[in-house]
């Protein structure tokens, strides 16, 4: 009985995926999985109003008023039914969302091996850096097949970075860090949209993602005209900005040396211990007082003005290099 | 309801001395505490408001016919669907029901000759109205382009238009919610007929009771939160703008605390006259009381804690996010509750079919449509997908358009004879219904499949894979226009040309329909002693009349 009905349910969704007008193309791990919520969904609305719509209208004509004097008795109160309605769609509620929650909870949470890309929106375009130095405007380049992990930030406004292909969304705010999480599985050319109202030019802050073979995709990232990857480009940037007369690497300077200091719990004026992501290196360059480390003077001057939000995502990712260069002379 | 003794008077229409003719001229119409009369201030008012609101909404289905937009430019698309939103919301479906057909009927229901506090009433009125036109300014000084949601820092930082005025209206009007709110909640408390228990009120009341709650609880934070807004837009003190040190999501907490429950707002008197229509119009009492009046407490209470389900992507906590999922899960199982009630009420009844029922009708399966697809919203793998997408606009549609302009429509009609004294065309009325349901679904359908196949909202222009399902819903639209012109034709003919009705013409309980029509100024005669519970057809001789 039971596998019966599974199989009908199966079935039911397997027919509706298949159709081709009802949903975009699913192009990455996590859309069969979103698809399969969504139809479920669709089913259940279904049933519930065709159940309540031929109800009433079978009570319409059923119970049509016959005569102008007609009074039909009470039928009274039903605890049982009552308790029935309230319960039963609980229990459907309880279940929708363990299945939505648990598959969302796999959706956030990206791969440890993810490569990195980051994003930067600005009204009205999206601007894309790749880690070895390769920028795009309006286009995202990615392989198949690997998790990437998207960092990203704003200029201005919120925007929203949504390609309905990978089922993917996440505002893109200002002043703050965001990343989302895909695997693309079909190669292809998808449609990435803002999402979030920007201004005059919302509808046409779009661009497109093209999804390649690893080895087109390692062939395009040669072929970008880039000189310098982002943590070369963070490094003169630290250099040009003077950052080193205080953070030198040895420890003695009137900064804290950042070598090794990224992905480590430290210390602030205040007590509180905070963990050095990419959110606090950012929160240190443009608001430096605001996470003065407990052992240093608080003197550093804000750069807020001084680095645009892609040469901020640059330096961050010269102090994360510094980081991995602690740990290769750690194994050593 | 028996009453102690209201002799109805089978007179025609205006004969008698009532609330209309009892003094003429301007000024007693500007100047009266009758909350009758402020009743119909309102009703007028607003129905500027939603013709407004609804020329900006044809408007932008037609420039939505050609992908690349037919009309206008897309500054000026962004300014129709802010305006748009902001009338719509601000200014018609929080005012709706509960400011004419709750003005008119609280006293009336409760057996009270007024609210507690008349001359507040007025002022609840003409704060509206000043409200409106800070609004209607901002609309003729070249409109405003932030969305009706104001999102920061876009709306303190870098939009160029008529910010202030817009949000000076809305902060206005809030207060005349605010106030509105408060005379219902002293009125129902205090002056109550005698005999008329809390279980024995009409579940109208139960839903107008819930809704000034939310009013008071809920307006006073969306005024602090546009008031921040206008402090950084003015001042430039960093509140949400990052630039300025602001935190931009802080914004968005603060607006949906308010802007959730404000659905209810707009939703719960829907329901209430949802009660009252059925059991008329099924000479039913309705199934499960404690239920439906409960169920509208319930909805109130868990309104306020869901506003986070906005918020999904906008990068709060995983953890929050599951908090707030179960929460709106919750919210919507004493809708569902009251979606069942009103069906078993129809269960051996005696049921007809007249213009407000089938509003009525029209209301159970659109709020049911709105309301099931609320569970893919709350859903958080799907919710990413769908969060500002179309799919979002057709269920917001089908909740406020589907749910709550249809029960404001049914009950104008079912209400019409008692406010006016006279009859509508009882064929035309049916066929507005009839329009207006299929003008409805026709709009709003298709764009929960745009939404689904990924097109986000608020784009003036958009990839050319989307037009088929965008003409149909323009075509739709414009069938729904016309499905809200016919009504407003027909019924301010009646107003003039239509038969006198009777103190009762649907044959209904309640004690608002134990006094001629119109309704003398002080209501009542004697003040009505209740001895029986609401909507007890089973025991009553009432008849159409």
């Amino acid at each position: 009985m039971i596998g019966s009905l599974q199989f009908g349910w199966n079935f039911l969704c397997f027919a509706a995926m298949q159709a081709p007008q009802l949903r975009p193309e699913a192009a990455s791990s996590i859309a069969e999985g979103v698809d399969h919520l969504y139809f479920a969904l669709t089913f259940i609305t279904l049933f519930f109003t065709f159940v309540i719509f031929s109800t009433i209208l079978f009570f319409m004509v059923k119970y049509r008023r016959r005569a102008e004097n007609e009074r039909p008795p009470d039928t009274g109160e039903h605890l049982g039914l009552e308790l029935a309605w309230t319960i039963i769609p609980t229990l459907i509620c309880a279940g929708l969302f363990v299945w939505a929650s648990s598959l969302y909870f796999e959706n956030s949470r990206p791969p440890s091996a993810s490569t990195e890309i980051f994003v930067i929106g600005k009204q009205w375009m999206w601007h894309i850096q790749h880690p070895e130095g390769v920028r795009e405007i309006n286009e995202l380049h990615v392989p198949l097949g690997v998790p990437v992990k998207l960092t990203m930030t704003s200029e201005d406004v919120i925007h929203d970075f949504y390609i309905p292909a990978f089922r993917v969304k996440k505002d893109v705010l200002p002043g703050r860090y965001t990343s989302l999480w895909f695997q693309a599985t079909k190669i292809g050319t998808y449609h990435l949209f803002c999402a979030q109202y920007c201004g005059a030019d919302h509808a046409e802050m779009l661009g497109w993602v093209y999804v390649m073979s690893p080895a087109d995709y390692e062939a395009w990232l040669a072929g970008g005209s880039t000189s310098q990857s982002m943590q070369q480009a963070g490094e003169a940037i630290f250099n040009k900005l003077g950052c080193a007369s205080c953070h030198l690497s040895d420890g003695t300077g009137r900064g804290p040396s950042l070598v090794g200091i990224y992905g480590k719990q430290e210390t602030l004026k205040s007590g509180d211990k905070r963990l050095v992501d990419e959110a606090f290196i950012r929160q240190a360059i443009v608001n430096p007082n605001s996470v003065a480390l407990q052992k240093y003077p608080a003197i550093m001057p804000t750069f807020q003005g001084q680095v645009n939000e892609e040469q901020v995502l640059q330096l961050v990712a010269y102090v994360k290099s510094l980081a991995s260069e602690e740990r290769k002379t750690d194994a050593k | 309801m028996s009453t102690a003794t209201i002799d109805v008077h089978e007179a025609p229409a205006g004969s008698h001395v009532n609330y209309l003719n009892a003094k003429y001229g301007v000024k007693s119409w500007l100047l009266t505490t009758d909350h009758k009369r402020i009743a119909l201030l309102y009703l007028v008012s607003i129905t500027l408001m939603f013709f407004v609101g609804g020329f900006f909404a044809v408007l932008m289905r037609l420039h939505l016919i050609e992908p690349q937009g037919a009309l206008v430019q897309p500054e000026t698309y962004n300014k129709l669907f802010t305006m748009h939103g902001v009338i719509m919301v601000f200014f018609f479906l929080v005012p709706s029901i509960p400011a004419t057909l709750g003005n008119f009927l609280v006293p009336m229901m409760i057996g009270a000759r007024d609210l507690a506090f008349p001359r507040l009433n007025l002022l609840s009125w003409y704060i509206y109205v000043i409200g409106a036109c800070f609004t209607l300014y901002a609309v003729i000084s070249g409109g405003v382009d932030t969305g009706w949601t104001f999102y920061t820092p876009y709306s303190s930082s870098f939009s160029h238009t008529s910010v202030i005025p817009t949000a000076l209206g809305v902060f206005i009007t809030g207060f005349s919610s605010i106030l509105t709110g408060l005379n219902f909640v002293v009125t129902i408390h205090k002056m109550r007929a005698p005999g008329l228990t809390w279980f024995r009120l009409p579940l109208f009341i139960w839903a107008i009771y819930a809704t000034s709650i939310i009013f008071i609880l809920g307006t006073p934070v969306i005024a602090i939160t546009l008031f921040l807004l206008g402090l950084e837009r003015l001042l430039h003190i960093g509140i949400f703008d990052p630039a300025i040190g602001g935190d931009p999501i802080l914004f968005q907490h603060l607006f949906w605390f308010y802007s959730h429950p404000a659905v209810y707002i707009m939703i719960l008197p829907g329901m209430g006259v949802m009660s009252e229509l059925v059991t008329c119009f099924s000479r039913k009492k309705i199934f499960g009381y404690s239920f439906v009046a409960f169920s509208s407490l319930s909805i109130a209470i868990i309104s306020f804690l869901v506003w986070g389900h906005h918020m999904f992507v906008t990068g709060q906590s995983i953890y929050a996010g599951l908090i707030f999922s179960v929460l709106s899960f919750m919210v919507a199982i004493p809708s569902a509750v009251k979606v069942f009630n009103w069906t078993a009420t129809l269960y051996k009844g005696s049921i007809s079919y007249d213009a407000p029922m089938l509003y009525a009708l029209g209301f159970i399966g659109l709020f049911t449509m709105g309301g099931l697809t609320g569970l893919f919203l709350a859903s958080l793998a799907t919710d990413v997908h769908l969060n500002g997408t179309y799919f979002i606009v057709a269920h917001f549609h089908y909740i406020m358009v589907g749910g709550a302009v249809m029960a404001y429509l049914g009950g104008i009609h079912f209400w019409w004879p008692k406010i006016t004294g006279r009859l509508y065309p009882d064929g035309w009325a049916r066929f507005a219904a009839l329009v207006i349901f299929v003008g409805f679904n026709l709009t709003f359908f298709p764009q929960f499949m745009l939404g689904y196949l990924g097109m986000p909202r608020r784009f003036a222009v958009y990839p050319a894979e989307f037009q088929v399902l965008n003409v149909m819903s323009s075509a739709g639209a414009s069938i729904l226009g016309i499905g809200y012109l016919i009504p407003l034709i027909y019924l301010t003919w009646s107003m003039r040309y239509g038969p006198a009705a009777g103190p009762n013409p649907w044959g209904a309980k309640g004690l608002e329909w134990t006094t001629p029509s119109p309704p003398p100024t002080e209501n009542f005669e004697e003040i009505p002693v209740v001895t029986e519970d609401a909507y007890d057809y089973a025991h009553s001789t009432v008849t159409r009349g």
